[in-house]
């Protein structure tokens, strides 16, 4: 079928924003993190990391129900100590394993449909930015913005990079991105399943509830946003 | 308002009533509502035929017409062992409310599909041919199609067409006028097409079935313009159309590259049975227990939340019976579907008027089982499908006023109407005009990745529909010099639709005659049932 000449950003100053837990994909970042915890070097350091994060579960629920920001706080502390080269090593085993089997079914469509409507396909998600990356080539968006680690000497001090990318953060994220790349918001979409990305939606012209959550949803139903479901 | 009393008065089975003294009040739609209202002496009521009768035997009917097909060989004999097959049909839009079980589409099916099978055709898809529409929902098509091809079909080889599947499309060139001929993959590639219609109207069936059933927004985009609404004299009438020529073109190309068989069908227009049967009357003659149930309804109807009433109403089905079916080639089919229809809905008319009035039901082709009839498609009722319902001339004259009476709510089906509701709100506001709206913004929203995955996965119209739904009402905008909404319950609708208010009837009239003078000719349009006007 010929489907060219339909772009309606020919000039690329729209672009596609999408959160990635639970819009894309239906883990989350304790997902990528029990992995990398199962995965330790040594037998008994998988053993104790995997108990040490599934008693860490209810603090952490707890701790999002709260603020992202003590999120995380608490759960990227758990990654001090981690070497970096292994991380960005295993990070495309990650993919392999974890994140691409639990992409959306239809994911890949809604991306090509935004491709094909010629939007920029920016990527703004609160996981770390080496388990984001594979997931970035996957789908082919061509920029990814995510949360970095902070390392020394080859090693994760458990601290985040600032800013944090996660809630208000997101949308001002979104303002720098688009005034560097000369992209109008007001033309622009952005799609997310949490009402912790509320600042996100609200930022463009076009937002979009993903699979959402029930106050998302409502939130939703109020303002006529279009809802979808990529599960 | 006065109550309807029943006049001793020989039966009128005249289509054309003129009001005089002691006329009774008329019964005119108002959403999920009726408003019964006294019209001014001298007004003309133009009432739609009583329903042809019904062909005595419609499985009868439908084998002679695959028999005896026009400009073809019979189904039959286009039939060999192992040959590939699509069945098209027609959606949920047609009839309107939907028909009592079965629809005439299940009978067509059960012995086309059974013909198939006799003849060693087993690779058969049938496909919904919902062009931009919204996809049915399984228990709709179920109700549609019947028990039995619904489970021995469904989902895998009976579905909604998707005109937004990179993959499910292929273009097959382009009309002499440069139309983009693009029509489903799976039809396209088989060895026959079989489009089972129902004509409801007469802008449905003949190569509008294939050439728009089937097609995609590149297709759609050619004819789907204000240009060609304003250029359709009217849209109801297929020669002095330019959507139906455009078609018509689209229609051609596609016969080029794929054999077509279709069957047509036309219904009468018994829509209304049993307790609502006095719908289909002339209210001069209501027996005492016409009047009785009316009163009965109009009762329950006020103490009943709108949503329950819509509801009941969606619920109960049309009697509608058959009243012909033909198959073979899609122009000569066309033809004769064509004066079927014309000979129930057409009524001669002498002369136009100067003030219309028509009352608006809850229900379009747009929005069976949907949560209202949102303002986009109130309009379209109005100035796109009873204004257009007319041969010749327009009923109304031009810089004429037309009254319509809805409630105008500001609701919308967030699931069916998406797109409609970022139209309404977000580019109303800015421009009414069809052609600034086609031109900025139309790709935009046709485009726009949400309402396709919406379209394609979920149960919307595509994001291009509320723009087609306006430029359904180019013509009428163009031609009315003003249009005022009886019992609108806010202003912001008729506002943004360009449409002046009036609390009553007598109000709106008032004004309709301060603009078009004291002696303004007043007609009202009494339907549903659908009728269409011949003025001479």
């Amino acid at each position: 079928m010929n489907r060219a000449a339909h772009a309606q950003s020919p000039d690329g100053r729209a672009a596609a924003f999408y959160d990635v837990d639970g819009t894309l994909i239906k883990t989350n970042i304790v997902h990528a993190f029990a992995w990398y915890a199962r995965n330790q070097p040594t037998l008994s350091g998988s053993l104790i990391k995997s108990a040490k994060t599934a008693l860490s579960i209810p603090m952490f629920l707890v701790a999002d129900k709260l603020s992202r920001k003590l999120f995380n706080q608490l759960f990227y502390g758990y990654y001090a100590g981690e070497p970096e080269d292994r991380l960005i090593v295993l990070a495309e085993e990650l993919f392999e394993d974890v994140i691409k089997p639990s992409i959306f079914p239809r994911t890949v469509d809604l991306i090509a449909e935004a491709r094909r409507a010629g939007l920029r396909q920016v990527i703004v998600s609160g996981g770390l930015d080496f388990t984001v990356r594979p997931l970035a080539r996957y789908l082919g968006v061509d920029d990814f913005i995510a949360n970095t680690l902070e390392f020394e000497n080859g090693y994760a001090t458990g601290q985040l990079g600032k800013p944090f990318v996660a809630g208000a953060t997101k949308a001002q994220i979104m303002r720098d991105y688009s005034e560097h790349h000369g992209i109008d918001l007001g033309r622009s979409w952005a799609y997310s399943d949490s009402y912790s990305d509320y600042p996100m939606l609200a930022v463009v012209g076009h937002p979009t509830a993903v699979n959402p959550d029930f106050r998302l949803r409502t939130v939703a139903r109020s303002y006529d946003w279009p809802i979808i479901d990529l599960r | 308002m006065r109550a309807i009393r029943p006049r001793a008065r020989g039966a009128a089975d005249e289509s054309v009533v003129m009001i005089d003294n002691d006329s009774a009040p008329r019964i005119m739609f108002y959403g999920e509502d009726f408003l019964c209202e006294d019209l001014p002496v001298g007004t003309r009521v133009i009432y739609p035929r009583k329903p042809l009768a019904g062909l005595p035997n419609p499985r009868a009917a439908i084998r002679y017409a695959l028999h005896h097909p026009e400009d073809s060989e019979p189904l039959h004999a286009l039939l060999t062992p192992g040959m590939k097959v699509t069945i098209a049909v027609d959606d949920i839009s047609l009839p309107l409310p939907p028909m009592k079980r079965p629809d005439v589409r299940e009978l067509i099916l059960d012995i086309v599909l059974q013909m198939l099978a006799d003849h060693g055709v087993d690779d058969i898809h049938i496909i919904i041919a919902t062009s931009l529409h919204r996809r049915m929902h399984d228990w709709e098509i179920r109700r549609m199609v019947g028990d039995k091809v619904f489970d021995a079909f469904a989902p895998e080889r009976l579905y909604n067409h998707d005109a937004c599947d990179p993959d499910g499309m292929v273009t097959l060139g382009e009309t002499a006028h440069g139309e983009v001929v693009e029509t489903n993959r799976r039809a396209a590639e088989s060895d026959l097409v079989i489009y089972v219609n129902i004509n409801l109207v007469p802008m449905d069936g003949g190569h509008k079935s294939v050439g728009v059933g089937l097609c995609g927004y590149q297709s759609l985009k050619a004819h789907h313009t204000p240009k060609a609404i304003v250029h359709s004299d009217s849209f109801m009438d297929p020669k002095r159309s330019e959507l139906a020529h455009s078609v018509h073109r689209i229609g051609r190309v596609c016969d080029e590259h794929m054999k077509v068989f279709h069957i047509e069908t036309a219904l009468n227009n018994r829509m209304f049975e049993g307790p609502m049967s006095f719908l289909m009357k002339n209210e001069d003659d209501f027996t005492e227990m016409d009047r009785l149930k009316f009163e009965a309804i109009q009762w329950t109807l006020k103490r009943t939340p709108r949503a329950l009433r819509r509801e009941v109403f969606m619920r109960v089905p049309a009697a509608y019976e058959l009243i012909a079916v033909h198959a073979g080639k899609t122009e000569p089919v066309h033809e004769k579907i064509l004066a079927k229809c014309y000979e129930q809905y057409a009524i001669p008319v002498e002369g136009q008027c100067d003030i219309l009035i028509s009352g608006i039901p809850y229900i379009s082709p747009y929005n069976v089982n949907s949560k209202a009839l949102n303002p986009l498609l109130v309009q379209v009722m109005a100035l796109g499908y009873f204004f257009h319902m007319y041969r010749h001339k327009p009923l109304v004259k031009k810089g004429g006023v037309m009254i319509v009476t809805h409630p105008c709510s500001d609701q919308f089906d967030p699931v069916h109407h998406p797109s409609y509701i970022e139209f309404f709100n977000r580019l109303l506001p800015e421009t009414r005009d069809a052609y600034t709206l086609e031109k900025k913004y139309q790709d935009e929203f046709a485009y726009n990745p949400s309402y396709v995955e919406m379209y394609r996965r979920g149960n919307a119209y595509h994001g291009a529909h509320p723009f087609y739904m306006w430029y359904w009402g180019q013509a009428g905008r163009e031609h009315l010099g003003k249009v005022i909404v009886v019992g609108s319950d806010n202003s912001t609708v008729p506002k943004l639709l360009g449409w002046e208010r009036a609390e009553t009837l007598a109000e709106a009239i008032s004004m309709g005659r301060s603009h078009m003078g004291r002696s303004a000719q007043i007609t009202m349009l009494h339907h549903p049932p659908i009728l269409m006007t011949d003025v001479r």
